[in-house]
């Protein structure tokens, strides 16, 4: 990979949440077009990571270190510089759809709220975007989707309507967390190639939080294994899976039940 | 110390609603000692079959014996059948926030009539220490949460324990633990264990046999190792090509088409035709008669 396709960069990440020290350094880079898988248990710390990147850090966190999004440092940004990129540039999309999106407001209403901030959308622009948007996830039945609630979808819709409103914005940066981790197994596998597709058709920079290394497999193009706040070990998919050089890595392939490797 | 599913047919009604048959005609059986795995996805009716067998889902036709006594609703009265317990899916919720944890688990042991027993002891068989007795739920993590959730079903020394989902709201690392112990604890106190789980991988890893539910149907039943390895019905078939295999190759998992229909309006005939990539003329019509796979392709001519 040439460097000029980084989109971010983050070098010698630290946080400290009341003393504890939650990442110890962590470096990572996301290229454009690429999906980043970031594995590792529970406590290790692959979350923090993505919400370091986004400024979403819990109350009391002292973050230090370097997020660069192009020539900016994320970690430096002043909060209104800050909440441009948010939504805007960097989106998120989180584990469980049923909880991240809003129960009381329309699905259209929350696909067009932040167009409107972000890309100063009128209200008609926005609506026919986020009927566009709302084909481009595959949610059958667009023009009807726009007007109704969350609750009136099924779960692997709702993470689609999710994946939809993070990319409103046409961001470069998308930070999945565990995005189908609440999902069946035969949802899961539409909303990852629903994700690759649109990795490989907008060129988006992803960073897949997933402790569910099959799901790494099937998408990631690189692959970081955190440990105790530390990435152990980087590396394009097949190097680090199918002949894992850290042996915290070996031994979570060897715990993994069944023997499909 | 048979629990028999025979037919079992359970409906929710509420008003403004068409009655959603959840449970079509299931038929099931777990003998002591055995580990079943209850799989499928969201919305076809595992966890009320679950509910049902414990009493908390009135039955609407057919029967659910337990020893060979029918199992009743559960009502306002002490039961009578405390053979049959259950672990539910979210310990953020099925432990009360407010009670010790000891004097929760206690409760199991007043329900066997066992004044001897100390709560700490089955602390200790769920892997927790002694001490944690005098603690609140609060002051847990989830794994070892659902570990004080399985500490209070089995205190009350059932011959039949259900897990509903009891691991999905568990970190992924804690999954395995939990489930593994279930059977251990299971097994080890000549127990059944009836594990309902959406997770093929962690169900294949602890039932000896694995049935395969798909809207409100049993489609499939068998040995794990035969399932797993020779899958007959073609939603076993797909469920299984849909788990993404950690081998590095960047193979993205084949998808289902479709959602699973509305269970207020199943369609025509078998359940799964309109998904089924074998999809013949008599599946359109005629329902195959339940088996160890209810499917057209591998009914007996």
């Amino acid at each position: 990979m040439s460097t000029d396709k980084t989109t971010l960069d983050i070098t010698g990440l630290k946080v400290t949440i009341g003393g504890r020290e939650i990442l110890r350094g962590v470096d990572l880079s996301l290229q454009e077009g690429r999906v980043h898988g970031l594995a590792g248990e529970s406590g290790s710390g692959k979350t923090m990571t993505g919400l370091a990147v986004l400024g979403l850090l819990p109350h009391g966190a002292r973050a230090t270190g370097r997020i660069a999004l192009g020539e900016r440092d994320l970690l430096t940004l002043p909060p209104r510089e800050l909440n441009k990129v948010r939504g805007g540039e960097v989106a998120m999309v989180f584990q469980d759809p049923a909880t991240s999106l809003h129960p009381m407001l329309s699905v259209g209403r929350q696909l067009t709220e932040h167009m409107r901030h972000h890309l100063r959308l009128d209200k008609r622009e926005a609506r026919a975007r986020a009927v566009e948007l709302l084909g481009k996830v595959r949610i059958p039945g667009a023009e009807e989707a726009y007007g109704r609630f969350p609750h009136q979808f099924s779960g692997g819709m709702r993470q689609r309507i999710a994946i939809a409103i993070a990319l409103a914005c046409s961001p470069r940066v998308l930070i999945a967390d565990e995005p189908t981790t609440a999902l069946d197994v035969t949802v899961q596998a539409g909303v990852l190639r629903l994700l690759r597709g649109l990795c490989d058709e907008l060129g988006l920079a992803v960073l897949l939080v997933t402790h569910d290394l099959g799901v790494m497999s099937a998408i990631a193009d690189e692959v970081s294994v955190m440990k105790d706040g530390l990435v152990v070990e980087t590396g394009p998919r097949g190097k680090v899976l199918r002949e894992p050089s850290h042996a915290y890595t070996r031994s979570l392939l060897d715990s993994l039940p069944g023997e499909t490797a | 110390m048979t629990l028999e599913i025979k037919d079992l047919v359970v409906e929710h009604r509420s008003p403004g609603r068409p009655v959603v048959r959840a449970v079509a005609g299931a038929s099931l059986t777990v003998r002591p000692g055995e580990v079943v795995g209850l799989v499928g996805e969201s919305g076809c009716g595992k966890s009320t079959l679950a509910r049902a067998v414990c009493g908390l889902n009135p039955v609407t036709e057919g029967s659910i014996t337990f020893e060979g006594v029918p199992v009743t609703p559960l009502g306002l009265r002490r039961r009578t059948l405390t053979g049959v317990q259950m672990v539910f899916q979210d310990p953020y919720a099925s432990l009360n926030p407010r009670r010790r944890v000891g004097d929760q688990i206690a409760d199991g042991l007043r329900t066997a009539r066992d004044g001897e027993t100390d709560p700490a002891d089955l602390l200790e068989r769920v892997g927790l220490p002694r001490e944690f007795a005098g603690r609140h739920p609060h002051e847990f993590s989830g794994g070892q949460r659902q570990r004080i959730a399985i500490a209070r079903a089995l205190a009350a020394r059932p011959r039949m324990l259900i897990g509903d989902e009891p691991i999905s709201a568990l970190d992924a690392s804690a999954q395995a633990q939990v489930a593994t112990l279930m059977r251990d604890l299971a097994v080890d106190s000549g127990a059944g264990l009836l594990f309902i789980s959406h997770d093929l991988s962690v169900v294949r890893l602890i039932a000896d046999r694995i049935a395969v539910m798909y809207l409100g149907r049993i489609v499939e039943i068998g040995d794990t190792a035969e399932v797993w390895d020779n899958p007959r019905h073609p939603y076993t078939q797909a469920l299984l090509r849909a788990i993404p295999k950690p081998d590095g190759m960047g193979v993205l998992p084949e998808e289902l088409p479709g959602d699973v229909p509305d269970p207020a309006a199943p369609p025509e005939g078998c359940r799964f035709h309109p998904r089924c990539p074998f999809a013949m003329d008599v599946c359109r019509v005629k329902e195959p008669e339940p088996g160890p796979v209810a499917c057209w392709l591998h009914e007996p001519a």
